[in-house]
């Protein structure tokens, strides 16, 4: 035993007498977890969250979340002299004066960029891959709420500033809040201490930005980590893995250095980004004064679609009991988003109520063999693709020379119209891709080697799969639709007939797939 | 070949090509839209009004009419004053491209003395905005930097973006960017109005306010990206467009590798 070893045994032995850690340790650092590319994406979201709080608690040092009026006399010359919220000056200074404090700004946002689009991507390979179903819906629900958290966190951060284009984004929240039937212009005034601007919504907005809402996603993170941990983490199917098993490396040390590593890459891309790319340039803005506003506002991109839902929205208001009802804000501000993120959480129990499913599932589905659920995704994106499209409408009409009426009526009726196209377009595909998967695993894989028998015919050669391949393509389930006839075994009428059809319904079109292989089918290649 | 044939299925190959395929489509339409400059007509010498008459005959008054009277197809050119003339002559907008939305910024088909004398010939016509003198446009001297700004901000933003980039009006129509004007169309365009723009008169913007509005565009020109590359000023959209492409590109190529097992 060398000396180092020595030490290193002893104080081990130290801490392991005072904590009984060695075998919690032990079991924990033995942990295995399953390796693939996609499971790093939400390690991205979690990276990009830790750059948030560090650069995000540097910005603190400096920012003065107040609105009280000042005169700016700082280094920024088109400024000079200017009448400004004490928010936006020290956001100048910040930018202009602190040492670092630019790319501690720009690093902030960028962060929080590449937070909301690893959430996103996240989200879509644990949905295409249905990594939601039992007994993870919980979790697929808290990840729902850390997406909408995360574009509340990201709007209330682009409102800090104090800047043209953030005061012009919290006059269209302020223009939604106000939407609310009844009780809008109360809530407005609850939230702003009276008319708009008012001088509390900085400081209100300041203490949800880097208190409330930090604290509730440090929640919220640690138990869908403990539940990952706890649940164990899902796995692509292959050769030797079941649904009782996790194949992969340990924690310690291959998969520590991995993450750890990864950490440092994410760090490092977010920081070469801001150095090298301007993103919100505030100074360019001009402090907010209600009675500007610059062509090209936007909100940031995972608020781009909400934008662009409200720009498509035709004019409907109407006039019931003395108060004004304006669907054109109502429709696409509150109702079609409340009903989305609805819809998105409850996803995993309307699948399993469809599918009749309630077993555990720890082997992940490739997303063509369940193409049902891959084509509502598919439709849902393009949903939001299209309003995403159309909030960066004037944008793209000036970049490209277009029309914006003709942008914002092709979003109009594409947001109606594509998402079913997509939904069958991929549909088909997803079972196209079954019918080859099929044809792989009876003739094999084409070579391109062409042969000419003896007696003169040409021939390609098609090489056998694997048997590991085979398994891939042949060991996801394939499950009938429910069985519901509308009188039960006993010849009693179920209750609730609509409910039910409609169930049936939806079950057998979830259902509907290219028969896998069996082994009568490679039986019959065999003997033909 | 036979080197180059053995990596025809390579998991480089496809990416690689669609790299080269984009490279060689976008040369080819960079290089068959490419324009001839355009040459300039021959002028003959005789008193300015006269030759402006003549190059208006010539090339104007088959839209604008004989006399400049107009037509159902183009405006009343007598009384809109010789700043408005060159304006819409010198930045190449005059004589149009095509009809169909409005005209744009391009390569001036006149010498700077033909639009002079273009110009005087419609001044002739009936009194308008005159152009303004190098004396006038001391914008340098007599501007106010932020007061610019912030004028710009209540008054040009709206249609021309928080830093001069340009926006889209309805149907097609489009406020240009206001970078790399020079200041005199800068001024002639405040106080001729032209197409979709309204005309910020002397009352309603004074000629020092005019002056600090250019002198806030200019150094808005002139100042370097300070941030590191200012993907367009246009706001949010960029910035959005480069994080789902290039960021998370990255981050997912590194992913990638890092999931890749050992060989």
């Amino acid at each position: 035993m060398t000396a180092r070893e020595r030490i290193a045994g002893n104080v081990a032995n130290y801490v392991d007498e005072r904590t009984g850690a060695a075998a919690w340790m032990k079991k924990n650092l033995n942990k295995v977890f399953p390796d693939h590319w996609s499971f790093l994406l939400g390690e991205i979201a979690l990276y990009s969250f830790i750059i948030l709080l560090l650069s995000g608690t540097f910005l603190t040092f400096w920012f003065d979340p107040s609105q009280r009026e000042v005169i700016y006399d700082g280094e920024y010359q088109p400024l000079a002299g200017l009448e400004m919220s004490a928010a936006y000056a020290s956001t100048l200074d910040i930018s202009f004066e602190v040492r670092g404090g630019l790319l501690m700004r720009q690093i902030h946002h960028w962060a929080a960029l590449f937070f909301m689009v690893a959430i996103v991507v996240h989200l879509m390979r644990v949905y295409f891959t249905g990594a939601f179903r039992k007994p993870r819906e919980f979790n697929w629900i808290i990840g729902v709420g850390l997406l909408t958290l995360g574009i509340v966190e990201g709007f209330l951060g682009y409102s800090l500033p104090d800047d043209l284009l953030s005061g012009t984004g919290i006059r269209i929240a302020e223009a939604i809040i106000q939407a609310i039937p009844v009780v809008g212009s109360y809530l407005a005034f609850f939230a702003f201490g009276g008319a708009f601007p008012g001088e509390a919504f900085i400081p209100r907005i300041f203490i949800v930005h880097v208190l409330i809402l930090p604290a509730i996603f440090l929640a919220l993170i640690t138990v869908h980590l403990m539940l990952v941990w706890y649940q164990k983490h899902t796995q692509y199917p292959g050769p030797g893995r079941t649904e009782k098993n996790v194949v992969g490396y340990p924690l310690m040390p291959v998969y520590m250095a991995k993450a750890g590593g990864f950490f440092f890459v994410v760090f490092g891309v977010t920081t070469f980004i801001a150095a090298v790319a301007s993103i919100n340039p505030i100074w360019l803005y001009g402090p907010y004064t209600p009675g500007q506003i610059s062509a090209g506002s936007q909100p940031d991109w995972y608020m781009g679609w909400l934008d662009g839902l409200v720009r498509m929205a035709p004019p409907l208001e109407s006039y019931l009991f003395g108060y004004t009802i304006s669907w054109n804000i109502l429709i696409p501000g509150l109702i079609i988003p409340g009903l989305m993120f609805t819809g998105l959480a409850l996803y995993p129990f309307i699948e399993s109520w469809i599918t009749g499913d309630k077993r555990e599932h720890h082997l992940l589905d490739r997303p063509r063999n369940a193409p049902n659920r891959t084509a509502i995704g598919a439709m849902a994106l393009t949903f939001t693709l299209v309003a995403l499209i159309n909030g960066g409408n004037d944008i793209i009409a000036q970049q490209f020379d277009l029309s914006i009426n003709q942008i914002m009526w092709f979003s109009r009726i594409g947001i109606i119209v594509l998402p079913p196209i997509a939904f069958v377009i991929t549909k088909r595909i997803c079972i196209s891709l079954q019918r080859s998967d099929r044809e792989l695993v009876l003739h094999g894989k084409e070579t391109g080697r062409l042969v000419r028998l003896p007696h003169g015919e040409f021939v390609e050669i098609h090489e056998e799969l694997s048997p590991e391949k085979k398994w891939l393509l042949t060991s996801h389930e394939q499950n009938g639709p429910l069985e519901l006839p509308e009188i039960d075994k006993a010849g009693v009428r179920r209750p609730s007939a609509i409910r039910n059809k409609l169930r049936s319904r939806m079950s057998q079109a979830n259902a509907e797939v290219a028969p896998k292989v069996t082994t009568k089918d490679l039986n019959e290649i065999e003997n033909h | 070949m036979k080197r180059l044939s053995r990596y025809r299925r390579h998991r480089a190959v496809a990416p690689l090509m669609l790299v080269f395929a984009l490279l060689a489509i976008g040369t080819t339409f960079s290089v068959a839209s490419a324009t001839p400059n355009k040459s300039a007509l021959a002028l003959a010498r005789s008193a300015v009004i006269e030759e402006g008459k003549q190059l208006f005959l010539k090339g104007c008054s088959s839209c604008h009419g004989l006399n400049a009277e107009g037509g159902a197809i183009a405006p009343s050119l007598i009384g809109v004053g010789a700043a408005s003339v060159d304006f819409q002559v010198a930045t190449g907008r005059m004589p149009m491209a095509d009809m169909s939305t409005q005209a744009m910024r391009k390569e001036p088909v006149y010498t700077p003395e033909q639009v002079a004398a273009l110009a005087a010939y419609v001044a002739s016509l009936a009194p308008g905005p005159e152009i303004p003198g190098d004396e006038l446009l001391n914008y340098e001297r007599d501007g106010s930097l932020a007061e610019g700004g912030e004028l710009f901000r209540n008054n040009c933003a709206m249609c021309h973006n928080f830093a001069g980039q340009g926006g889209a009006l309805t149907q097609g129509k489009y406020a240009p960017t206001v970078m790399g004007v020079e200041p005199v169309h800068i001024y002639e365009a405040m106080i001729t109005g032209p197409q979709s723009m309204p005309v910020f008169s002397d009352k309603t913007l004074t000629p020092e306010e005019k002056l600090s509005i250019i002198k806030w565009i200019k150094a808005a020109e002139a100042e370097p990206a300070l941030g590191g590359a200012s993907l367009g000023r246009v706001g949010p959209v960029t910035e959005g467009l480069l994080v789902w492409t290039l960021g998370i590109g990255m981050l997912i190529g590194v992913a990638v590798w890092l999931a890749m097992k050992a060989r």
